[in-house]
């Protein structure tokens, strides 16, 4: 039942993150990257990482993607003419691809990989409690530094949306 | 029965999908979509090789990407419209002010 699952989502998740790419209304786009943040959820939580499952719906699909879809309105984007793609752009795509599929494969072909699947440990990430626990012992200073960039963040959005005078005085 | 291949093959094929959304998309917007669609698929590898692992680490690994991805969207976007209030313009290919 999950091998189905698994197939299902993610051929979701594929085929919503190709229309992002393809479709030339930016809006649709946007509704295109949603429903592959719901489909990844999904798949989070078929690899039972509940607690991140929750958080990529609230954060993903909820707040970033409805400042996504807020600027799409504010800035009223026309559609512009396709330019061509210049030649450089083929060359550094060819290559670009060339080595993710060398990547993939010797990561998919290597020993280790293959034969966990074999011994599932016990799912680690399910419960909340050991989450927090790592959170605040283990990575405590990766959580203090977070908070502070969230912070740092907050004031460059702040400082970023100002309107400035001439002479770079704010009004 | 799904391996840990399955998912690392559906994270490479969604961060290809991002990586040529950014390479071949001229709208700063859709650029920017793109560059979440990759950071979610390394966030897909992380969580697996958590999974298979038995370790919390990946866990809270992606906890901290996603707050930084939430960082950096609120402050990209506040570039973009800064740049279209001075420019009216997100294509890309028009913002080549310090090419020349």
């Amino acid at each position: 039942m999950t091998d189905v699952f698994f197939y299902i989502f993610s051929t979701v998740a594929l085929a919503a993150g190709i229309g992002v790419v393809l479709s030339r209304n930016t809006v649709n786009g946007a509704m295109f990257l949603i429903g592959t943040f719901l489909s990844m959820a999904a798949i989070f939580v078929l690899l039972e990482a509940y607690f991140l499952a929750v958080i990529q719906v609230l954060v993903y699909a909820g707040a970033v993607m409805v400042l996504f879809l807020f600027i799409i309105m504010l800035l009223d984007v026309r559609e512009s003419a396709a330019k061509k793609t210049s030649v450089y752009t083929w060359v550094a795509s060819v290559i670009g691809l060339a080595i993710l599929i060398v990547g993939t494969a010797s990561i998919v072909s290597a020993d280790s990989i293959k034969t966990k699947a074999a011994a599932l440990p016990e799912p680690s990430g399910a419960s909340l409690k050991p989450f927090g626990y790592e959170l605040f012992t283990t990575y405590l200073l990766p959580m203090q530094v977070t908070g502070f960039l969230l912070l740092i963040a907050m004031i460059g959005v702040i400082a970023l949306s100002k309107k400035l005078n001439t002479d770079g005085s704010a009004k | 029965m799904i391996g840990l291949e399955h998912y690392i093959i559906v994270s490479c094929l969604l961060f290809s999908i991002g990586f040529f959304g950014v390479l071949l998309r001229k709208n700063t917007l859709v650029i920017y979509m793109c560059l979440e669609l990759m950071l979610n698929a390394s966030n897909l590898a992380l969580v697996a090789f958590s999974r298979y692992n038995g370790g919390m680490g990946g866990n809270v690994f992606v906890f901290f990407i996603i707050t930084v991805a939430a960082a950096e969207v609120a402050v990209g976007l506040a570039i973009i419209v800064a740049l279209f209030r001075k420019r009216q313009t997100v294509e890309v290919e028009e913002l080549n002010t310090l090419k020349n």
